[in-house]
C-alpha cells in the first residue's frame, strides 16, 4: 500500500493504472506533466518519464499476478519522490549485476537506468505484498 | 505514443534496408520494430541502417531490440547503424555504454557510407 503523505510534502498525486504495455505511456506522460508544473528542466523531465516507464514495464514483465501499477508522486519544494509499486511477486532489482560496457546485452537496462537517472533509488520486496520502487529526482536551481 | 516503422531499400547499396522509425520507442510498441527488423533478417538483410531520427523517445526495451538485432546480423557478419540527431536519445545510448556498439550517425549518408 502506497504511504500517506510523506514528512515536508506539499502534495501527493496518486494514479491506479492496469497492468499492461499501452498503459505506460500515460503514467510517464502523468509524471511528466507533474515535473513541469514544478519547474523541472527538460532534461530532468526527459530523465523522470524513462525512469517511471521503466519502473512501471518492470511492474508489467515481472509481476503477472498484479492488475494494476500504482504510481504516487510526492512533490516537495525542492524534489519529487515518485513510487512505483505491484502486488505481485515482484523483480528484485537488488540482485542485478552492475553492467559491463562494450557487452551487448538485452536484460538488465532498465534498472540500469533508473539508477543512473534518478539521484536517489530504494527497493522493497515483500513476497506478500509486492514491490515497491522509490525514486527521488532534486530539483537544480 | 505510437510508432510508424517503414522499410526501404538503399540506391547503390544492395541488400541494405533502412528502418525509418516515427514515434515513440517503449514496452506497447517494440515489439512491432522487433517484427520488422526481425523479418528483414529472416530475409537475408544483413545490412541495416536504423533511422531513428523521427524517435521522440526510447527506453531499454527498444534498446533491447536493436541489441537483439545487432547480435543476430553479427552471426551473418552483419551491422547494424543507427542514425540519430535527438541529444536526449544520444544520452540514453552513451550511458548505457552503447555508443561503442552500435555505429551512430548524424545522417543517413553516413551511415550508409560506412556499411
Amino acid at each position: 500500500m502506497i504511504s500517506p503523505r510523506a514528512e515536508g510534502s506539499i502534495g501527493h498525486i496518486e494514479l491506479r493504472l492496469p497492468s499492461k504495455a499501452e498503459w505506460v505511456g500515460v503514467a510517464r506522460l502523468a509524471v511528466a506533466g507533474i515535473a513541469s508544473r514544478l519547474n523541472f528542466s527538460i532534461e530532468d523531465i526527459e530523465d523522470l518519464k524513462l525512469a517511471v516507464a521503466e519502473a512501471c514495464t518492470n511492474c508489467i514483465q515481472h509481476a503477472s499476478e498484479s492488475d494494476e501499477v500504482r504510481i504516487a508522486c510526492e512533490v516537495h519544494p525542492a524534489k519529487l519522490v515518485v513510487t512505483v509499486e505491484d502486488r505481485g511477486k515482484g523483480f528484485d532489482a537488488r540482485g542485478v549485476a552492475p553492467r559491463t560496457l562494450g557487452e551487448p546485452k538485452v536484460g538488465g537496462l532498465g534498472v540500469f537506468l533508473i539508477r543512473t537517472l534518478m539521484d536517489d533509488v530504494s527497493y522493497e520486496v515483500n513476497p506478500q505484498t509486492g514491490t515497491r520502487l522509490t525514486m527521488t529526482k532534486h530539483l537544480r536551481k | 505514443m505510437d510508432i510508424t516503422v517503414d522499410v526501404r531499400e538503399v540506391p547503390g547499396k544492395d541488400g541494405v534496408r533502412v528502418v525509418d522509425l516515427n514515434g515513440e520507442i517503449d514496452v506497447y510498441t517494440s515489439p512491432r520494430v522487433k517484427e520488422t527488423i526481425t523479418d528483414l533478417i529472416d530475409q537475408g538483410h544483413y545490412d541495416l541502417i536504423i533511422n531513428l531520427e523521427n524517435v521522440r523517445y526510447i527506453d531499454s526495451t527498444g534498446l533491447g531490440v536493436l541489441i537483439g538485432g545487432l547480435k543476430r546480423v553479427r552471426e551473418h557478419s552483419g551491422t547494424v547503424n543507427l542514425v540519430c540527431t535527438n541529444p536526449q536519445i544520444k544520452k540514453i545510448f552513451d550511458i548505457t555504454g552503447l555508443v561503442k556498439i552500435f555505429g551512430i550517425y548524424d545522417s543517413e549518408p553516413s551511415a550508409s557510407a560506412a556499411l
